[in-house]
């Protein structure tokens, strides 16, 4: 029996692993990379490309094939990268178990976002909802959510999420996870595995993108989270949105997707509103993504447009009556005055 | 269906033992009661020494449990870990024996083909999820641990709120050693939630022996007396779970 938690196989490129079941051969081409449990390479198997778990601890490795079958069964839904073998390595060092499953080749997530900018942002939040929506009705929760552990593939450009490893079925204990996303680390809830656990994480990446850095609790972590949030003037656009995320307000996914909507389309009709010299490089791209979204976009632009001139006629109707007010006081001084000299 | 309990012996520590009893034999001790010796070792800036890091595998091999060593800012997630895998290996041990009663005399989890193994470990998750759990912290507080202390209550903190997640019931109590009488001082009697810890770490005072055996031999024999006073009390044979390799 194992009795230390370190993986300790480095595996040349090239090795031939061959399984002792389905005796499939898989060559060793790169390393992906490297958890707390198992190291993912990057295999050749019959001239394609696969990805290949290997730990030598059996049962995580047999706990994840699980959570990997069980999302076949779930037709028509990409939750997780499909599953292709299972099998074990017999080496004389020992017999470590793999698990063999598509290649998904892309990005990683905070890699695409460095490259492209924070535009991408809401589109990928929005498409991680609906993904987490899906897991969630099929019982399950994601667990260990982090940029670390999403990719972003396509063109569609579309985001994934790659590691199972923290996949548990919903009213079970969380049994993996990272501290800055993991609500219990912040003191706002259990460990349970339930949609919200998910959905706090959701909310801690979108922080983790204007915190690259990450930071640690410090005092009471709702107040901390929240003077964090209403420093980034960007964040702070999302701020009721994030609260009810991290306290836990939001029940499920849709939920929490439907709110984000409403922020996006609060967010469009500030755009014009701010005044061009405020516009810098990232709110002007924002603006021209706005106007570049199809019919249903461009008439909740003109909204916007209208709203605005709405406030425009406002604001010289309140010009109107300060100049009748100051008229007002002018005339009756004067007339005082007037009267003064009678007196 | 009753499923048991686990015991646990959950050992903090920075270095050598210098004091009492030989700390290995005392583990392999434990193990036989059916109590599983799991070490954290704590490193600051400083590495460990050689000495100390075999001492704490070899304590947590022969007592059939599961070691790590770690920097102190990653306390919590490795206390938690530990813990649980250290769960999953006797609960795997368990069904192992199961195995080898009703397959053969060698058959293990291991020799299953990967698409049995799956059933299996549903029935290990579930265990995992229901099972009871009794942990005996024992935190050692000699000299160069008294700046880690903080981060030791915080890990255990959080391993009480990740344990506490799953359906099964828990119970820890806490031990310092040295303590200020004697090798080995009780700080926290059996509770489920260990937050009522939050105040007892600031009265101690470090001192500078290491007593690591008399430490597992105290909570060997404090495990024994809880199951001997609570057989006295019901009748019903405890059911728990050994480990076997």
């Amino acid at each position: 029996m194992k009795n230390t938690l370190k993986s300790p196989f480095n595996i040349s490129i090239g090795t031939v692993i061959q399984g002792k079941w389905h005796q499939n051969k898989y060559v060793i081409m790169k390393e992906l990379g490297r958890g707390a449990i198992g190291v993912v390479y990057l295999a050749e198997w019959n001239q394609k490309k696969v990805a290949m778990k290997l730990s030598d601890n059996n049962m995580t490795i047999t706990s994840e094939v699980n959570v990997l079958k069980s999302f076949r069964k779930a037709q028509g839904v990409t939750l997780g990268p499909s599953l292709l073998d299972v099998d074990d390595w017999v080496t004389a060092t020992g017999t470590f178990s793999f698990y063999v499953m598509e290649y998904i080749e892309g990005f990683q997530f905070l890699n695409f976002i460095k490259q492209n900018g924070r535009t991408w942002i809401d589109m990928f939040i929005l498409q991680l909802l609906s993904d987490l929506s899906k897991l969630h009705t099929h019982g399950w929760v994601f667990g260990d959510l982090k940029p670390e552990n999403l990719i972003v593939t396509g063109p569609p450009i579309k985001i994934r999420c790659i590691d199972v490893g923290g996949v548990t079925p919903q009213g079970r204990a969380i049994k993996e996870f990272t501290e800055f996303f993991d609500r219990g680390y912040w003191g706002l809830g259990s460990r349970k595995a339930e949609p919200s656990y998910d959905l706090f994480a959701v909310a801690m990446i979108l922080i983790n993108m204007y915190y690259p850095q990450r930071f640690q609790k410090n005092g009471d972590s709702l107040t901390f989270l929240k003077s964090k949030i209403k420093q980034v003037p960007e964040l702070k656009e999302y701020y009721s949105l994030l609260i009810k995320a991290l306290s836990g307000h939001y029940k499920n996914a849709d939920e929490m997707r439907k709110d984000y909507l409403q922020v996006l389309s609060k967010k469009r009709m500030n755009v014009p509103q701010s005044s061009p010299t405020q516009m810098s490089g990232f709110s002007r791209r924002r603006q021209k993504k706005y106007q570049m979204t199809g019919p249903s976009g461009s008439s909740s632009f003109h909204l916007a447009k209208m709203k605005n001139r709405n406030l425009k006629r406002k604001q010289r109707k309140r010009t109107g009556l300060i100049e009748s007010i100051v008229l007002l006081v002018l005339i009756s001084f004067l007339y005082f005055m007037y009267i003064y000299q009678f007196i | 269906m009753r499923t048991g309990t686990i015991k646990q012996i959950l050992l903090i520590t920075d270095g050598c033992s210098n004091y009492g009893e030989n700390p290995i034999p005392m583990a392999g001790i434990a193990k036989e009661h059916g109590i599983t010796v799991n070490v954290i070792g704590v490193m600051q800036h400083d590495v460990i020494d050689e000495n100390g890091m075999r001492e704490i595998e070899s304590i947590a091999e022969q007592g059939g449990g599961v070691s790590q060593i770690v920097y102190v800012q990653s306390l919590s997630q490795t206390v938690q870990m530990v813990t649980r895998q250290a769960m999953t290996q006797t609960l795997q041990g368990v069904v192992n024996r199961e195995l080898k009663q009703i397959l053969g005399s060698n058959t293990t989890i291991e020799d299953l083909p990967p698409e049995k193994r799956g059933e299996i470990l549903e029935v290990v998750d579930e265990l995992n999820e229901t099972v009871d759990l009794e942990v005996i912290v024992l935190v050692d507080v000699s000299g160069s641990m008294k700046p880690k202390l903080p981060t030791v209550k915080e890990a255990l903190l959080d391993l009480s709120l990740s344990l506490n997640a799953r359906s099964g019931n828990n119970l820890f109590s806490v031990f310092v050693f040295p303590g200020k009488s004697n090798y080995v001082e009780k700080l926290l009697d059996w509770t489920p939630k260990l937050e009522t810890l939050t105040s007892v770490f600031s009265k101690l005072s470090a001192g500078g022996m290491t007593p690591t055996g008399p430490a597992i031999k105290e909570a060997i024999h404090y495990f024994n007396q809880k199951h001997s006073v609570r057989g006295l009390l019901s009748n019903h044979d405890e059911e728990y779970f050994e480990e076997s390799v």
